[in-house]
């Protein structure tokens, strides 16, 4: 009994710092950020209660609903691509290729320097006026222009950056794939299935656990994309808001304008949109998510 | 038959290779523009530079006023290693004690544990400001290291948790019937047999701390504070598109030593991010 307890006191002496970080980091502002969402708070003078006001403003705010359009236009284009990408080459890797760890490395390349500075750098230059993409347009005689400078195109080339990095999910769809049992691709041969049949019919419902979870981690980042549409617009969100992604206007809001209170409030509503989509997600998954008997 | 299918192989082999090299051409050609001569950088698309000059790199070391790019680096270094060295020590501590240890709670902290996990920064990024705002942290490297000695990543925390569970229980027992403790054993048993999951840790904390622009940005003002991303992202606001050459230099150097680190670790990244999904 007495060692019993001596060692509760070992356990909690292991999980301490765990603990303090738990209460103290993220459990007390959470709920203290919960309750700024419902004050006007710029740090310097005490927050002062105003209800609902920051939500109702939201909703009623014009820079909001668009940072809302841009996210989700971001999110329902850009995450089929990178998935679509990421397990088209990781079939193709998969069929006992030789110089696979070679191709994977390549592959997963762009994924490892794309979320840095450096890389957004280069979008910058690559999609501007006199770009390496206008380059190549050259080529064929097309005069492209500034994409990122044009607010019609802006979000797309950070799509093409993020879909650029598929390489990350490919990795673990590779993984996957090796899963798969080789005998279900040969007697479906000795069957006379063709490579697309075997596709639908052996990899793609088997590949499907993995896709659920590469599809649920591909929408959290999605959703909390800053770092590119940062540096792209230097700041601003521009041209005309065209990418004024959801945590930059949150960023905004919070450290530029001191707005504190409605930032809260964004913070409090992305939790509460990631909670949704993920229980949807999960929930439609046992319609399409096949998992071995 | 053999033919046709060394025709498909080849093929394939052949759409692998050229597809990857497209979509690495625009780092490459970074690599390539940062060692020509300012004027040629726009004049000449193709990746052998005609004239190599370290001139961008010179230009670009000095290029933020009074301090170097040496001082990012070295602010870049401090906070990524001591994030580094936090991780591996609290969320092995707090993984030691969920993975092999009874306590009261245990089930609540352990799903309280998942759930810090999934949970967007954003939700904690006021009140967490205000605290470390009065503390008088901001402006410190405190408040970007201090939550890594307070194991908030609870994502290292799990990774660590199911690799200890494999650790054979066996050698726990026969070592507390040699009379040691469980500090002992998590001290003399756990760590060294631990060792993949601690490199993984370690790689992925040191990456993700040097890429990490958001809360570097929030938290450091001054420039002599400045980190990697932060003395590129004053860099291209000040002198911005007059003089891509020493930015693109500057952005280079910057990736150095995670691809350093990458060509190092190769397996465990790849493995690491295989096995349990973490994102690149």
């Amino acid at each position: 009994m007495f060692q019993a307890k001596k060692n509760y006191l070992i356990a909690y002496g292991f999980l301490l710092p765990w603990l303090i970080g738990l209460i103290g980091l993220v459990l007390g502002p959470m709920i203290s950020s919960l309750y700024l969402s419902f004050t006007n708070y710029d740090l310097l003078t005490s927050p002062e209660w105003i209800g609902i006001g920051n939500y109702t403003d939201l909703f009623g705010d014009r820079v909001f609903k668009k940072s809302v359009e841009v996210t989700l236009v971001f999110v329902i284009v850009g995450v089929p691509l990178q998935l679509l990408g990421a397990l088209l080459v990781a079939v193709l890797l998969n069929q006992k290729l030789r110089g696979l760890g070679f191709y994977r490395t390549i592959y997963y390349i762009p994924s490892l320097l794309g979320g840095s500075v450096a890389i957004a750098i280069l979008w910058k230059n690559i999609f501007g006026l006199d770009g390496l993409i206008n380059d190549f347009l050259a080529w064929f005689g097309i005069q492209g222009e500034g994409w990122v400078s044009n607010p019609n195109y802006a979000v797309y080339t950070l799509i093409a950056l993020a879909v650029w990095q598929f390489g990350s999910s490919m990795v673990i769809f590779l993984a996957g794939l090796k899963q798969i049992p080789m005998e279900l691709y040969e007697s479906a041969s000795v069957d006379g299935a063709t490579a697309f049949r075997k596709f639908k019919s052996i990899t793609l419902p088997l590949i499907t656990p993995v896709l659920l979870f590469n599809l649920i981690m591909t929408l959290i980042k999605s959703v909390q994309v800053f770092t590119s549409a940062f540096i792209v617009s230097e700041g601003t969100g521009g041209p005309s808001n065209s990418t004024m992604f959801y945590t930059l206007l949150l960023y905004l809001k919070g450290f530029s304008y001191f707005d504190m209170g409605t930032a809260a409030a964004m913070a409090w509503l992305l939790l509460i949109f990631l909670g949704l989509l993920t229980a949807v997600v999960f929930f439609t998954s046992k319609y399409w998510v096949h998992y071995g008997d | 038959m053999t033919n046709s299918l060394n025709f498909k192989k080849l093929i394939t082999h052949l759409f692998v290779l050229g597809f990857g090299l497209v979509m690495l051409y625009p780092v490459v050609w970074m690599v390539s523009s940062s060692l020509k001569p300012e004027y040629l950088i726009f004049s000449d698309p193709g990746l052998w530079p005609k004239e190599v000059t370290f001139d961008n790199y010179i230009k670009g070391w000095q290029a933020v006023g009074d301090v170097t790019f040496g001082l990012f680096f070295k602010n870049s270094f401090v906070i990524s290693v001591i994030a580094m060295l936090g991780n591996l020590v609290t969320c092995s501590m707090a993984a030691y004690a969920f993975a092999r240890m009874n306590f009261p709670l245990k089930k609540t902290f352990f799903a309280l544990m998942i759930f810090t996990i999934m949970l967007p920064t954003h939700v904690t990024l006021v009140p967490q400001y205000v605290i470390f705002h009065s503390l008088d942290w901001v402006n410190t490297i405190l408040p970007l290291t201090v939550p890594k000695l307070l194991a908030t990543d609870g994502f290292f925390i799990f990774l660590m948790v199911q690799f200890f569970r494999g650790i054979p229980k066996e050698l726990d027992e026969s070592a507390t019937m040699d009379g040691c403790g469980p500090i002992r054993i998590y001290l003399r048993i756990i760590l060294p047999l631990a060792v993949p999951a601690l490199l993984t840790t370690a790689i992925f904390t040191f990456m993700w701390t040097w890429d990490d622009f958001f809360s570097q940005m929030i938290y450091l003002t001054s420039t002599d504070k400045f980190t990697v991303p932060l003395g590129l992202r004053l860099f291209l606001d000040s002198e911005g598109s007059s003089s891509w050459g020493a930015l693109f230099a500057m952005s280079v150097l910057s990736l150095i030593p995670i691809m350093t680190i990458f060509f190092f670790f190769q397996k465990q990244i790849v493995e690491g991010i295989a096995t349990t999904g973490l994102k690149g």
